[in-house]
């Protein structure tokens, strides 16, 4: 499982936010695009394509875009 | 005493029966005097509803009802009854973008086909007696538009749709047919995954009331429905939100 893919597919949620905002590092609850369906997004996008069931918490408790990443890869 | 929303002398089958709206339902009706047949998957958590019940007399079957072999030797070993509660469900929260053939299938065949499938197998039993009652638990968002539920709503949807037309067709036979449509009630379904306590908090904050509703609430809603205090009340759904569609 490789990192900027990641990004990208989490990026790939957004519509105004540029994509060359996104990186591991983006503190992502602060984007002004980020809202409660785009996390719905990211979780359904991560079962997807990753095959893991995120709850809510996984996501409100991750700062960074990279946070997210490794809860998913641990549970890969 | 009077009552005339007694239960008693009635046998009641509740599918779902092992948590939420569906225990809850069980455990009121056999208070109401009611003899319960419960329904579930779980073997360990129907046995805690069956334990909670009021009364003897009660009845327990495992059964899976996408299995349509399930549903056939649990028609075939119950009783006649004088109401159904189709109440067994899933939740389903998914962006439009995201959802594939395999959630729809699973979702409308837990919502929608297996009660349709199992109101058929009464009937075709003759199992339910004249005068009965079916209440099908559909939702608020059989109204539709919370993000996320597309799929549940059109589900719950198509059980309201349903629940109309075998309210025509069923009258011949003096059957009652009516949905309950909840909004949030405090039950293991919405607690499953995507909403965290917070997003439970904001979305509670919006209800006119100010809560989500506790499982009994529902249930004393479908009990008013199966009652004979309801006999002249078929194709009804009754509203059970908090005050949510006011909004």
């Amino acid at each position: 499982m490789e990192l900027n893919e990641f990004v990208a597919h989490f990026a790939e949620q957004f519509d105004e936010t540029d994509a060359s905002v996104f990186t591991p590092e983006t503190v992502f609850h602060e984007l002004d695009e980020w809202s409660s369906l785009i996390g719905l997004s990211v979780i359904a996008m991560v079962d997807e394509e990753y095959g893991i069931a995120l709850k809510g918490d996984d996501v409100k408790s991750s700062v960074t875009i990279e946070d997210l990443f490794n809860k998913v890869k641990a549970r890969a | 005493m009077y009552n005339p929303f007694s239960l008693r002398g009635k046998t009641i089958l509740i599918t779902g029966a092992s948590s939420g709206i569906g225990r809850s339902t069980a455990v009121e009706c056999s208070r109401l005097g009611a003899r319960c047949v419960i329904t579930g998957r779980n073997a360990e958590r129907l046995q805690q509803t069956m334990d909670a019940l009021v009364g003897e007399g009660h009845l327990q079957v495992i059964a899976d009802l996408a299995i349509t072999e399930e549903i056939d030797s649990l028609v075939s070993g119950i009783p006649a009854i004088d109401g159904l509660v189709n109440n067994a469900g899933v939740g389903f929260n998914k962006p439009i973008s995201f959802v594939s053939q395999s959630d729809l299938e699973r979702v409308f065949q837990a919502n929608t086909f297996a009660p349709m499938l199992l109101t058929k197998a009464i009937l075709r039993k003759k199992k339910l007696n004249k005068q009965g009652s079916i209440v099908f638990t559909s939702s608020v968002s059989a109204f539709g538009s919370n993000y996320g539920r597309s799929v549940y709503g059109a589900s719950k949807s198509a059980i309201m749709a349903y629940m109309h037309y075998c309210a025509r067709e069923l009258a011949e036979k003096q059957i009652r047919v009516n949905a309950v449509h909840p909004a949030m009630t405090e039950t293991p379904l919405i607690y499953s995954g995507t909403l965290t306590e917070e997003d439970r908090q904001k979305d509670m904050a919006q209800y006119p009331l100010k809560r989500y509703a506790k499982p009994e609430e529902i249930a004393y809603a479908i009990i008013y429905l199966l009652s004979d205090a309801a006999s002249w009340t078929t194709g009804t759904s009754l509203i059970v939100d908090g005050g949510l569609s006011l909004l």
